[in-house]
């Protein structure tokens, strides 16, 4: 067995903060993906330009610096907010934005433009015919999207979403970076006092790979569920 | 124009000094994943090619390395070379230990095993959509495999590969930001010693944003103009 000097339990801590992060940012990235998708397909020009701004500028910067931007000016912007508040109407709050809620804000809403590009793609890829007959037997327009879009949608954003999703986990090792006590920052913390960088990082990015190849996996399960009905060729 | 050298010459931040200290980071990260990306482009065409062969002892160690590397984020490589690479046996004495004190060429070789293994697999995909009759004529010609591999699988292949390429060398010039971790004044690094020095995080960063956007930008028009001109036989009549 390896020995982490005792600094095991700490890391495996690290490590289920990762997961935890992780699946928070896709939470609403997903979120912010279908709200995306549904204002670039729309006819609305606001909601339409906004969407495409939001999209194209998070894809031109790199994740680190999105992350360092929101976390470091998004607190002067936070303090200044506060000072305003105590000049204008004498109001004391102090409002600290930690690192747990940049990192899964940050995350979230840059995977939160990558997922808005998937899913338009799938949107559009919906045949129109189903559409219309999903009006011709009366349906309503949620129950169009219930029923008809979103299922037939998902099928087609599925590999777009597995892709997304296992560079969003790769991603979420940035967070280390701006202090927060991931498995990478604790990993390093450890390899640095003790002088074993190979004892600490290998197993790391040995639970990195788990995570992925534990995803690939399931999103094998999902395609097959998700494209049932599909006469394959 | 000159309201602009007034908002030039009244704020602190954005002094010629500064601006001086973010041209050296550009150089510095255009150099990066410039070399970073030809030298994994280099590497990653005969790994392509053999991780196409059909036999499992020659395909099989190349997805190893390919899988390792696409699976685990660039942040740990980068910390494994980083770190790593002083605790090898008597490096400090050999004659490599002034390439290597430097943080330069530890995040090089961490980002040119990264790009070649995601360049591995794009390249894979373009040979194995290779046309069958293509590879079947050139074998009524005749043709070794060598010549064969050069002269019918790999051109072809370059040019399917063409927009996946295009992801990955955006994908490089973001990645390229971690660079900064490991003390190296990329982009990101002269961004965040501007911080450090103006204590001005919005301005410092925003402004560096703004720069790899434009970067950003810049290649995506490249890759458009590149696929239009090799990609043409491709393109829908009409």
């Amino acid at each position: 067995m390896i020995d982490f000097h005792g600094y095991g339990p700490s890391i495996f801590q690290g490590a289920i903060l990762t997961i935890e992060i992780a699946f928070l940012s896709l939470f609403l990235a997903v979120t912010l993906g279908l709200l995306g998708a549904i204002a670039k397909i729309s006819k609305n020009r606001i909601a339409n330009g906004i969407a495409t701004l939001y999209t194209t500028l998070i894809r031109g910067v790199p994740d680190l610096v999105l992350m360092l931007l929101i976390f470091f000016g998004g607190q002067m912007l936070m303090n200044s907010f506060t000072d305003m508040l105590y000049d204008k109407f004498e109001i004391d709050i102090f409002i600290n934005i930690n690192e747990f809620i940049a990192g899964v804000i940050t995350i979230g809403f840059i995977f939160g433009a990558y997922m808005a590009e998937t899913f338009r793609g799938a949107f559009q890829s919906v045949d129109n015919g189903q559409i219309e007959a999903g009006k011709a037997y009366g349906m309503s327009q949620t129950q169009i999207f219930k029923r008809i879009m979103f299922p037939q949608m998902m099928r087609h954003a599925l590999p777009g979403l597995g892709n997304n999703w296992m560079v969003l986990l790769k991603t979420t090792a940035l967070v280390s970076i701006i202090g927060l006590a991931d498995m990478v920052r604790l990993a390093s913390e450890a390899a640095k006092a003790v002088h074993e960088p190979f004892t600490f990082f290998i197993p790391v990015a040995a639970v990195y790979l788990l995570l992925t190849a534990l995803s690939e996996l399931v999103m094998k399960k999902l395609e097959i569920r998700y494209s049932a009905g599909v006469v394959k060729g | 124009m000159e309201s602009l050298i007034a908002l030039l010459e009244q704020n602190e931040i954005f002094n010629p000094q500064t601006l001086l200290h973010y041209w050296d980071g550009l150089v510095m990260t255009v150099q990066l994943v410039f070399l970073s990306l030809v030298v994994g482009a280099l590497i990653s065409v005969p790994l392509a090619v053999l991780r196409s062969s059909d036999n499992p002892w020659i395909s099989k160690p190349i997805w190893v390395y390919t899988y390792i590397f696409r699976g685990t984020p660039l942040l740990i490589q980068l910390y494994i070379i980083y770190y790593g690479v002083v605790y090898i046996e008597g490096i400090q004495d050999s004659m490599f230990w002034p390439v290597v004190k430097d943080a330069f060429y530890p995040c090089l070789l961490a980002f040119v095993l990264n790009t070649a293994a995601y360049t591995t697999e794009i390249l894979r995909g373009a040979i194995a959509t290779t046309p069958k009759g293509e590879i079947e004529a050139a074998k009524a010609y005749g043709m070794s495999w060598g010549k064969m591999i050069r002269r019918i699988v790999l051109p072809s292949a370059f040019r399917r590969a063409l927009p996946a390429y295009g992801n990955e060398v955006i994908f490089m010039l973001h990645a390229s930001a971690i660079a900064s971790v490991v003390t190296i004044v990329d982009l990101t690094g002269a961004a965040r010693d501007i911080y450090a020095q103006h204590y001005a995080p919005f301005e410092a960063y925003t402004f560096v944003a703004a720069i790899y956007l434009c970067l950003t930008f810049g290649l995506i028009y490249l890759f458009k103009y590149l696929e239009k001109k090799m990609l043409a036989h491709l393109r829908p009549l009409s």
